[in-house]
């Protein structure tokens, strides 16, 4: 027990509580950010699009929630998904399910906020040929949202950053529990407060790592769609 | 047909989550609301695979204060608490929240201070201490978070006649934080804190902080566990619940409570009374 190890000790003998640590945590934030694009990516769209009054104030709204507090968004669900709340019922409170609830809220507003301005710069160009093929709204969404996909990656990981990276929400609905809700983040928090502090740091470099191989995957498989297309 | 499309979509990705977690209906688990001393020190990361291992139970701990814990009880979030503060427990077994609670477990408090002892205190009961680290502003890290750890220490302050909330200045530092976090606060600071023995033995981090006052009986920490009402909350599980207290305070799970050590020093003594209140 004195002799704690170190991270890459863990990496190296293949550790399983981290192997697990780290699965939970990608599962759960690339769940999220998958449900937060087919639910931000055509909000986003719409608001682009879609004149209607009082517009404006759902364009800064949708900026401004991009600033969300995680620790609030987790309180509130907290309050929700709790046995007294009203969704308490479903008894998701301490789940996997509940965290990925909380990061999809989360970064819902973050891929709708981005998505806006993608399409709407987009709009400027398709305008006039587009009207003039008198394509319909539902159309237009699709066709801007399908010429938009390069530049959508990078809302796209704006929002699975995000998840990957926050411990508020998660800590809160998730409950940090050993093998079950303890996530890369919230694993960090627990090594810190136990005073490991090379442990917790060598887990932040693994997070990072993780973060960095996603990005270059997504980047990569950018790169070579748009090479297919052009080519 | 787009909206088709969503829905669709919708019904994959849920189906692909809802798949790949564990199923929680088939699952023999608990969830128990606990204190951050209990996890820190790596008591539950020694026990409860020996009770898993015993009667297949999962117990899934949430490492809150002991404040919060109760809360989280309260409102149903969890079967069982197992927590140490003795008035704030009865009070929430009178309340009709817990069905009765019972004594498991106690280690003591201890208060941690710098080697270098600027106010002095070293070896003193804890009640003078305490007055010193006041009379001298020496710098004092408090929990603030409505935890076991916090409700002992204010309990100590008004031993000393001193009233903390009028008194505090800008050397008393409520963190609002978990055990570990003050002890880290309090590392960082060179400042005097008040930790139970538990998580001051695993914690690694500790600079130049020793103990300086232990073994005053003021410092005693008693451990309660109690089953969350099923008639408050009928989602309680109340079988499963039971059994992991029943457990506890077993002579099996007594002996594995005695038998956790850190470098060869026990954390938590048992002394749990069957008969529970």
């Amino acid at each position: 027990m004195s002799d704690q190890p170190t991270a890459w000790q863990l990496i190296i003998t293949g550790d399983p509580a981290l192997f697990e640590i780290v699965c939970l945590s990608l599962l759960v934030s690339l769940s999220a950010a998958a449900l937060a694009a087919v639910i931000g990516m055509p909000l986003g769209a719409l608001a682009a699009l879609v004149r209607f009054p009082g517009r404006a104030v759902v364009v800064v709204l949708l900026n401004a929630m991009m600033g969300l507090p995680p620790v609030v968004v987790g309180l509130a669900l907290y309050l929700l998904l709790s046995r007294s709340g009203p969704l308490g019922e479903f008894g998701i409170l301490f789940t996997p399910a509940a965290m990925v609830f909380a990061q999809t809220v989360l970064i819902v507003p973050i891929i709708a906020a981005l998505t806006r301005q993608t399409v709407e710069d987009l709009w400027i160009e398709y305008r006039d040929e587009l009207t003039a093929m008198d394509v319909g709204p539902l159309g237009r969404i699709t066709t801007l949202l399908w010429d938009a996909r390069f530049s959508l990656v990078t809302a796209w990981l704006a929002g699975f950053g995000r998840a990957a990276a926050e411990v508020g929400a998660v800590m809160i609905v998730g409950g940090n529990i050993d093998g079950f809700t303890r996530t890369m983040t919230t694993a960090i928090a627990l090594e810190t407060s136990k005073g490991n502090l090379p442990l917790a740091m060598g887990l932040g470099s693994i997070l990072i790592v993780i973060v960095l191989l996603i990005n270059a995957a997504a980047w990569g498989t950018r790169l070579w769609s748009e090479r297919q297309v052009s080519g | 047909m787009g909206s088709r499309l969503v829905s669709f979509t919708f019904a994959v990705l849920f189906g692909i989550i809802a798949g790949s977690m564990p199923t929680l209906a088939e699952e023999r688990s608990i969830v128990v609301a606990s204190t951050t001393s209990t996890q820190d020190s790596g008591l539950f990361g020694y026990l409860l695979p020996i009770f898993k291992a015993r009667t297949g139970i999962e117990v899934k701990v949430i490492a809150q204060g002991t404040g919060q814990a109760l809360d989280t009880a309260r409102r149903g979030d969890a079967d069982v608490v197992f927590v140490h503060a003795r008035p704030q427990e009865e009070k929430f077994v009178a309340e009709g929240f817990g069905v009765k609670r019972f004594d498991v477990m106690y280690n003591d408090f201890v208060l941690i201070g710098p080697k270098s002892d600027p106010a002095g205190i070293k070896g003193r009961d804890i009640v003078t201490a305490l007055r010193t680290i006041e009379a001298k502003a020496a710098p004092f890290v408090s929990r603030g978070d409505r935890s076991g750890t916090h409700a002992a220490e204010l309990a100590l302050w008004r031993q000393t006649g001193i009233d903390i909330a009028s008194a505090k200045g800008p050397w008393y530092r409520e963190i609002g934080q978990g055990m570990g976090a003050a002890l880290n606060t309090a590392s960082a600071m060179n400042a005097y804190v008040l930790s139970d023995r538990g998580t001051w033995i695993s914690f690694r981090n500790r600079g130049d902080l020793v103990i300086l006052v232990e073994g005053d009986k003021h410092l005693f920490n008693q451990y309660g566990i109690i089953l969350v009402n099923p008639e408050k909350h009928p989602s309680v599980k109340k079988e499963l619940g039971q059994a992991f207290i029943d457990w506890l305070i077993s002579p099996e799970g007594q002996t594995g409570i005695a038998g956790y050590r850190i470098d060869g020093q026990q954390l938590f003594f048992p002394n749990a009374d069957k008969r529970g209140r």
